[in-house]
């Protein structure tokens, strides 16, 4: 699970008792054309990237490592350029987490390879989920043989970074068309967050999104509903998925759901195609459609910073 | 495992009615996308297209589990009981078809 190879909850019970006053956590987002292209106004934004003690992570996501097409003939290229973006950064993220489709087929050499390019990342932990193109032909035991270790399940697991609470599940296996999550999932998730107190802010990361946001493609999770049931409670929770290879945000109640860009190869808009399959766009746009996200947090703001930033 | 890939074709299937028991994969899609076929029937599915996909039963515990297909490449697979049998790509979930199997 991480190079250092600590128990997530160990670091996640001290952090926890360091950090007790915290508020519920809103984003706030400015949003054109249906894109995330910037994240918190205010003055908690500077304050957040000089404060120490800040919650830091980058998500990255679909790094599809093996694609062969014309839609990016070099996504290790583009992997690499991602994580030296996140090694540059200037503070050290308290985590990385790739939400999936880490390989594009599954194979040994791909997952081993992206294991050796995430070490490279100066980072306290990574962490990943599995998309559906790392279990297409053994129900994710590859996968799990290499980035599994702590995990229940299929794979999930839960930890604390600096008072939030966050849930990593995987909705991949025993597709039917959309995600899934299954019975034993759903009832981790129910215990999981039974103890925590409902100012506690809840991160939920997935692959594939939580919210139907365009079930026809498969975008979606058929029994999401009931694992979302128990974190309405909760003041703030943010849900954080990739496999749309976009930018899309979308909130229901206390729940807001954000959607990654990958750094392989843009799909399409919901709908605008016959098919969600690999876009090919015009010579040097492509780096524009790609990126990382950084997420920062802060102890006493009010708002949980969400911001995208396109491959460098 | 039931199902193995078979890049060389076996012996060729007689196609005695408007059934057909070759599904191709083409422009990610299984085509036809429902097919019909007598129990005993063996369904080949070829994939057409530059990229690699799987022919997998939805959901747990399903018959059909291909390898990854990569372009010419096919699989084969006797349904000799009768039922629907839905199925999907696993590298392209939206890709998703279903066989039906007659007494």
């Amino acid at each position: 699970m991480t190079e250092d190879d600590h128990s997530p909850e160990g670091m996640t019970r001290r952090q926890l008792l360091r950090h007790t006053a915290w508020f519920g956590a809103a984003v706030v987002l400015t949003v054109a054309g249906g894109e995330v292209i910037s994240r918190v106004a205010g003055p908690g934004e500077a304050l957040a990237d000089d404060d120490p003690n800040a919650l830091r992570f980058v998500q990255v996501s679909d790094s599809h490592l093996g694609f062969k097409g014309s839609a990016n003939t070099a996504v290790e290229a583009s992997f690499s350029r991602a994580l030296g973006q996140i090694n540059a950064l200037g503070r050290r993220p308290d985590f990385v987490m790739h939400t999936g489709d880490l390989t594009h087929l599954s194979t040994a050499a791909q997952f081993d390879q992206v294991r050796q390019m995430m070490s490279t990342l100066d980072t306290g932990y990574t962490f990943t989920v599995p998309g559906e193109h790392d279990s297409i032909d053994d129900a994710g035991q590859k996968y799990r043989k290499i980035f599994g270790a702590g995990t229940a399940g299929d794979g999930w697991y839960s930890f604390d970074v600096k008072g939030v609470h966050f849930i990593a599940l995987v909705n991949t296996l025993n597709l039917e068309k959309l995600g899934h999550l299954g019975p034993d999932q759903l009832e981790f998730v129910r215990k999981d967050v039974a103890k925590l107190g409902s100012d506690t802010p809840i991160v939920v990361f997935s692959h594939i999104p939580l919210f139907a946001m365009y079930p026809a493609w498969g975008w979606g999770t058929d029994d999401a509903a009931q694992a979302l049931s128990y974190l309405r409670r909760f003041s703030s929770v943010t849900c954080l998925n990739g496999h749309v290879h976009q930018l899309f945000t979308k909130t229901e109640g206390n729940i807001t759901f954000h959607s990654a860009t990958t750094t392989a190869y843009p799909l399409p808009q919901p709908g605008t195609r016959p098919a969600p399959t690999p876009v090919t766009l015009p010579a040097g746009k492509l780096a524009d459609a790609l990126g990382i996200r950084e997420v920062t947090y802060r102890a006493g703001q009010p708002g949980l910073a969400v911001k995208d930033v396109k491959l460098a | 495992m039931p199902g193995m890939a078979s890049p060389a074709p076996a012996s060729p299937s007689t196609v005695e009615n408007s059934t057909s028991n070759a599904v191709s994969i083409k422009d990610f899609a299984f085509a036809p996308s429902t097919t019909t076929v007598k129990a005993g029937t063996t369904v080949t599915w070829t994939n057409q297209d530059q990229d690699p996909h799987t022919v997998t039963s939805t959901g747990s515990g399903g018959p059909l589990r291909s390898p990854t297909l990569q372009q010419g490449q096919s699989y084969r697979y006797t349904f000799n009981t009768p039922g629907h049998y839905d199925y999907l790509c696993t590298i392209h979930p939206f890709m998703t078809a279903t066989v039906t199997v007659t007494p």
